[in-house]
């Protein structure tokens, strides 16, 4: 198993938790830390996963998002949207706008390994 | 022998006397003392600068000439104000309710504010007054001279010019220490004016010391001297009477629109009701004046040697009979006659120079308007203190140039009917609704060029400027253009037919161009304001506000009015209109108010043109072209209800737009509140949750790795700590339950124990600390501490500047401590200064730390402490002012 | 009856101000033509030379008229009240009258 996971985030120590869980169970994983690039991000390292933080620098994750499906190549990359603000109507937001699966803070780990080695099926 | 080392040495003791004087009543008036400082007898003695070198020495050779002649140049002015009734009440009620700041102001704002008609009435009075300064430096340099030829122990002294030049250098700079100490002319200058009344005093005494000695210690009582007087040359009545009533005249007209007589008279007035005293004291003044000035003629014509300068018997019979300590007090006398006038002509010059000619050129090279860099104050005041050398300069340039020649004794009545040409233009401005800008131009303009040709260029002589032939047949051979005897009327004694000429001339041409032409809408406004100016309780309506923006008024203020008094204005007009803080809506009362104060700092053309730039020019509106071109009061008043209420609607509809916007916006942040508080709660839990995971789960962990991750669930615990603790601190405060540890404490305390505690004494951030931090309060030290840390911390994360500098200023005013905590980054966008004080407003997107509530934090606490924190708008950076009361700090030191 | 008498006694006390006024306006008027009046007088070189004044008496007339509209002056401005006659709105020469 040899697939790469992108984190968009930018709490270091929550990016640091998820490299650490995620690398543990072999993934291979990046970071990139602020929303006003992450779409070009994601083009340059070609992951196979992206977790994506709603509240982020520059650009909400939304918007970024909306840009990754609008995007032929990354239409069906796998999406795991992470958010602090836990409402019903960020939720339906995240999935009206095509988020592969939403997750609120604080999450546990086995959860998010779970919902990880769900949406990439080797 | 008096010896010219004493009169040297009593000569500088009374100039340091001057000072202390000018310096004593300065202080008095900063200290609020002034009520002494201007009775109405220092203002009536204040007037007497009327009386100059030029009549305390020149009296005496005039009357030696002439006979009782001399009498005109007092009888006018004495007229003038026994008549105060007519004009000059109503130019001094004109000047207080228009501040206006010189006689040039007041031309060129009763004709719709006018450039053009402020820079020619100031050409017209550098013209005519430089040749006056001359004069003045020529009589003490002739008197020291006759001094000198007495003492028979130091050579003559060979190079008067010297006398000349320190004299115009120590007038310099006495009228640049007093005279530009204050800007706003509404402060006026109580050192010079409480100086010249000191001299005015001297003069008065001088003279009439001289006069007693002359009558009773020579003349033997008034009997033997008035039989002396029938006796001499001067013995029979000889007035011609052209000259009696056209210089009667003249020196009436002159007394109103000499330069230095309207600073005076209109500008440094402070209570109209002075006017009553000065109406008969100031006659009575010109009346001792003039006692004596035959007897102290003859007397000298009798007992000094044929071909003795008549002008200078004041000084030299004295001298002659041996009384050196009279002929002392003789030279003080006109030394106090020349320093009073050449000191209240050159500031009255400057003022007009500065405003009429450098401040509008500075503007026009402004494009931007008066946002752009730079302390405009500064500029005035320097424009004004070079404006001063520079006229003495002229002064004693001119005198070098004419070489002290006896030509210069005709000057002063050249001088009259010069300045005497804004008279037209002045009293139609006051009296005569339909007097215009184009009259008054072009009746200025003919005037001033009947007075070059047939007056002022003829004066240097023949040949020098005008040659002879010219004189006697005209220019070109046209013998109706000769400057003695225009449209060929010959046989009119030259100064007399000047004066008839340049005068009938300009009036006619300024009423007959007023008749023919028509006025703007400014101009008519203007003209109803001066001429019914007892009976407006309203003031002039010119602004439709609105288009201004407030805080772009507030920067242009604040560069005039300096920054204490702008905000100070500002807070009080918004306080008003019921606003809090610092930015009054623009209402056309407001900006009318606004417009007055910069008036009185740098005229009214040029305030006017400053804030033009700033609303758009668009001073006049539909409604107010109608109240002009319907003149019947009613329509006026009914039009101008309608107009208030019509405005009073749309500012309530405004304020309305504005208080629903903020409510809009309160509900979306209370809305953001809980998602906020549940993100700030969240993201220090995902941590933690997700590392106390992991030390459960992975057993094989090294122990570098626990220690790290455990450290990091602490941090996260603590944030989490803070987070609470101030939801906490703010819940409490806003319910009012906290307990305030009040002790006293001094405010440089509080401040080192905030700039320790943020660390900015070693960061990035540099700072400036500057005013009264030793100020002790009696508050609650560690709460205050709470909020300058808080706002230390907002300038280390938002200053966005390439080398961060905070400045910390203390000052206490009206018994406020204000504390401005100023940075040099972008500020708070406008549209978010009212914002930034409520919980979790964080300004732009995010990211800085903090959970958004320490400005929140801060405003309940002085809430608490019984102060304020306010956004100060206007400062270059974000700049907030702690606010407050400092009455107990007093009580418990 | 006290409210009539009370305004006829401000009727009058307006009126002696206006008029106080008049004679103000008129004192400069009166004083021009006092001291033009020595233009009349016969002079050096006009008029028999017997009867050309000598300058001892015009000195005294002319400082005597002065001294008399200084005096004037003097009582005219400290009984007249400004604010009075403003209130009144008719002291403004420009509205004629």
């Amino acid at each position: 198993m040899d697939k790469t996971v992108l984190v968009i985030e930018d709490e270091p120590n929550i990016i640091e938790a998820i490299s650490f869980i995620l690398s543990r169970d072999g993934w291979r994983v990046a970071t990139h830390s602020n929303g006003v690039d992450a779409v070009s991000a994601v083009g340059a390292r070609k992951p196979d996963l992206v977790i994506l933080d709603v509240m982020l620098p520059g650009r909400s994750g939304y918007d970024i998002l909306r840009d990754l499906r609008a995007a032929t190549e990354t239409a069906d990359l796998p999406v795991l949207m992470l958010t602090a603000r836990g409402q019903t109507k960020d939720r339906e937001m995240a999935e009206s706008l095509g988020a592969s699966r939403f997750m609120a803070k604080p999450f546990s780990n086995s959860e998010v390994l779970e919902a990880v080695r769900d949406l990439v099926r080797p | 022998m008096a010896s010219l080392n004493l009169l040297v040495f009593v000569c500088l003791g009374y100039v340091a006397v001057l000072f202390l004087v000018a310096f004593g009543a300065e202080r008095a008036a900063m200290r609020g003392q002034a009520a002494w400082l201007r009775s109405p007898m220092v203002y009536t003695l204040s007037l007497s600068i009327y009386c100059t070198a030029w009549t305390f020495y020149g009296a005496v050779g005039y009357a030696a000439r002439s006979g009782m002649e001399y009498l005109t140049i007092y009888i006018g002015p004495s007229l003038m104000m026994i008549g105060w009734f007519w004009a000059v009440r109503k130019l001094v009620r004109i000047g207080r309710s228009q501040n206006i700041t010189s006689i040039a102001d007041l031309i060129s704002s009763r004709y719709g504010k006018s450039t053009l008609l402020g820079v020619l009435v100031t050409g017209l009075a550098v013209v005519g007054t430089t040749p006056y300064i001359a004069l003045q430096l020529q009589s003490v340099t002739l008197s020291v001279a006759s001094f000198s030829v007495a003492d028979a122990t130091v050579r003559p002294l060979d190079d008067q010019n010297s006398t000349a030049l320190w004299v115009a250098v120590g007038l310099a700079f006495f009228t640049v220490l007093f005279g530009t100490r204050n800007l706003d002319a509404n402060e006026r200058h109580h050192g010079v004016v409480m100086a010249i009344a000191v001299e005015a005093v001297v003069k008065l005494f001088a003279l009439l010391a001289v006069g007693v000695f002359v009558v009773w210690g020579i003349g033997g009582g008034i009997g033997a001297t008035m039989d002396r007087i029938d006796a001499s040359s001067l013995g029979d009545w000889q007035v011609q009477p052209d000259r009696w009533m056209a210089l009667s005249a003249l020196s009436a007209a002159a007394f109103l629109c000499l330069p230095r007589m309207f600073q005076v008279l209109v500008v440094e007035n402070e209570d109209e009701r002075h006017l009553r005293t000065a109406a008969w004291a100031f006659p009575l003044y010109l009346l001792a004046m003039s006692l004596f000035v035959v007897p102290i003629a003859v007397v000298g014509l009798d007992l000094m040697p044929a071909g003795t300068n008549p002008d200078l018997f004041v000084l030299s019979v004295p001298l002659a009979e041996g009384r050196n300590g009279l002929a002392l007090l003789s030279f003080l006398g006109g030394f106090s006659s020349a320093t009073s006038m050449v000191i209240v002509a050159s500031i009255a010059l400057s003022t007009m120079v500065s405003n009429h000619i450098v401040m509008p050129i500075w503007l026009s090279r402004q494009q931007a308007g008066a946002m752009v860099s730079g302390d405009v104050r500064n500029i005035v005041i320097l424009s004004r203190r070079f404006s001063i050398v520079g006229v003495l300069a002229l002064g004693y340039l001119y005198y070098r140039i004419s070489g002290g020649s006896t030509a210069l004794a005709a000057i002063g009545l050249i001088s009259f009917s010069g300045v005497a040409q804004f008279l037209p233009a002045l009293i139609g401005g006051i009296f005569w609704r339909g007097a215009n800008r184009v009259g008054a131009l072009a009746g200025l303009v003919t005037g001033g060029l009947v007075w070059l040709w047939c007056l002022f260029l003829p004066s240097f002589g023949p040949d020098v400027v005008i040659p002879a032939g010219t004189m006697a047949e005209g220019p070109f051979g046209m013998g109706w253009l000769k400057p003695y005897a225009l449209f060929g009327i010959p046989g009119l004694d030259p100064l007399v037919h000047g004066v008839f000429w340049s005068l009938s001339l300009n009036a006619l041409v300024f009423v007959t161009a007023s008749v023919f032409t028509f006025p703007t809408p400014l101009e008519r406004l203007q003209g109803a304001q001066f001429v019914n100016v007892f009976d407006h309780t309203a003031p002039t309506r010119g602004w439709s506000g609105g288009m201004a923006q407030s805080e772009d008024l507030m920067i242009m203020a604040q560069r005039i009015l300096g920054a204490t008094e702008a905000q100070d204005l500002f807070r009080r007009a918004a306080l008003d209109q019921g606003l809090e803080g610092y930015l009054p809506e623009p209402t056309p009362a407001f900006l009318l108010q606004l417009e007055r104060e910069l008036a009185g700092s740098v005229g009214a053309a040029t305030a006017h043109a400053m804030i033009a730039q700033i609303t758009g020019g668009a001073n006049i509106s539909v409604e107010d072209l109608l109240a002009v071109a319907d003149e019947t009061a009613q329509i006026m008043e009914h039009s101008s209800q309608l107009e208030a209420k019509s405005a009073e609607l749309t500012r309530t509809a405004r304020q309305l737009r504005t208080a629903n916007e903020k409510l809009t916006a309160l509900s979306v942040q209370k809305d953001a509140f809980l998602s906020q508080i549940s993100h700030e709660l969240r993201t220090p839990m995902t941590s933690i949750r997700a590392f106390s995971e992991i030390l459960r789960d992975a057993e094989d962990l090294e122990g570098e790795a626990k220690a790290k991750y455990a450290g990091i669930i602490h941090g996260e615990a603590i944030r989490l700590t803070r987070l609470l603790d101030d939801l906490l601190d703010l819940s409490v405060l806003e319910n009012g339950q906290v307990r305030m540890n009040i002790a006293p404490g001094r405010l440089s305390d509080f401040l080192d124990h905030a700039v320790a505690a943020t660390g900015a004494d070693r960061g990035k951030l540099r700072l400036h600390r500057e005013g009264r931090e030793d100020t002790v309060l009696v508050t609650d030290g560690d709460r205050l501490a709470q909020v300058f840390i808080n706002l230390i911390a907002n300038a280390q994360k938002y200053c966005d500047a390439p080398e961060p500098t905070l400045t910390i200023g203390a000052r206490a005013v009206d018994g406020l401590l204000m504390i401005d905590f100023v940075d040099n980054g972008t500020g708070v966008a406008p549209d978010q200064q009212d914002m930034i004080f409520e919980k979790f407003a964080r300004v732009g997107e995010q990211q800085a730390g903090g959970a958004g509530l320490g400005l929140a934090i801060c405003r309940e606490i002085m809430a608490r402490l019984g102060g304020s924190i306010t956004y100060l708008p206007g400062q270059q950076g974000a700049a907030f002012r702690v606010t407050l009361p400092l009455r107990d700090a007093m009580a418990a030191q | 009856m006290s409210d009539l008498r009370n305004r006829l006694f401000l009727g009058r006390g307006s009126y002696r101000q206006r008029r106080l006024a008049d004679a103000a306006r008129l004192m400069p008027i009166l004083g021009g033509v006092l001291l033009m009046l020595p233009l009349l007088w016969p002079r050096q070189g006009i008029g028999e030379a017997s009867e050309v004044p000598p300058t001892s008496s015009a000195m005294i007339y002319i400082f005597g008229v002065w001294v008399a509209l200084v005096l004037a002056s003097l009582y005219l401005s400290h009984n007249l009240d400004p604010t009075e006659t403003e209130a009144r709105g008719d002291d403004d020469p420009s509205r004629g009258g």
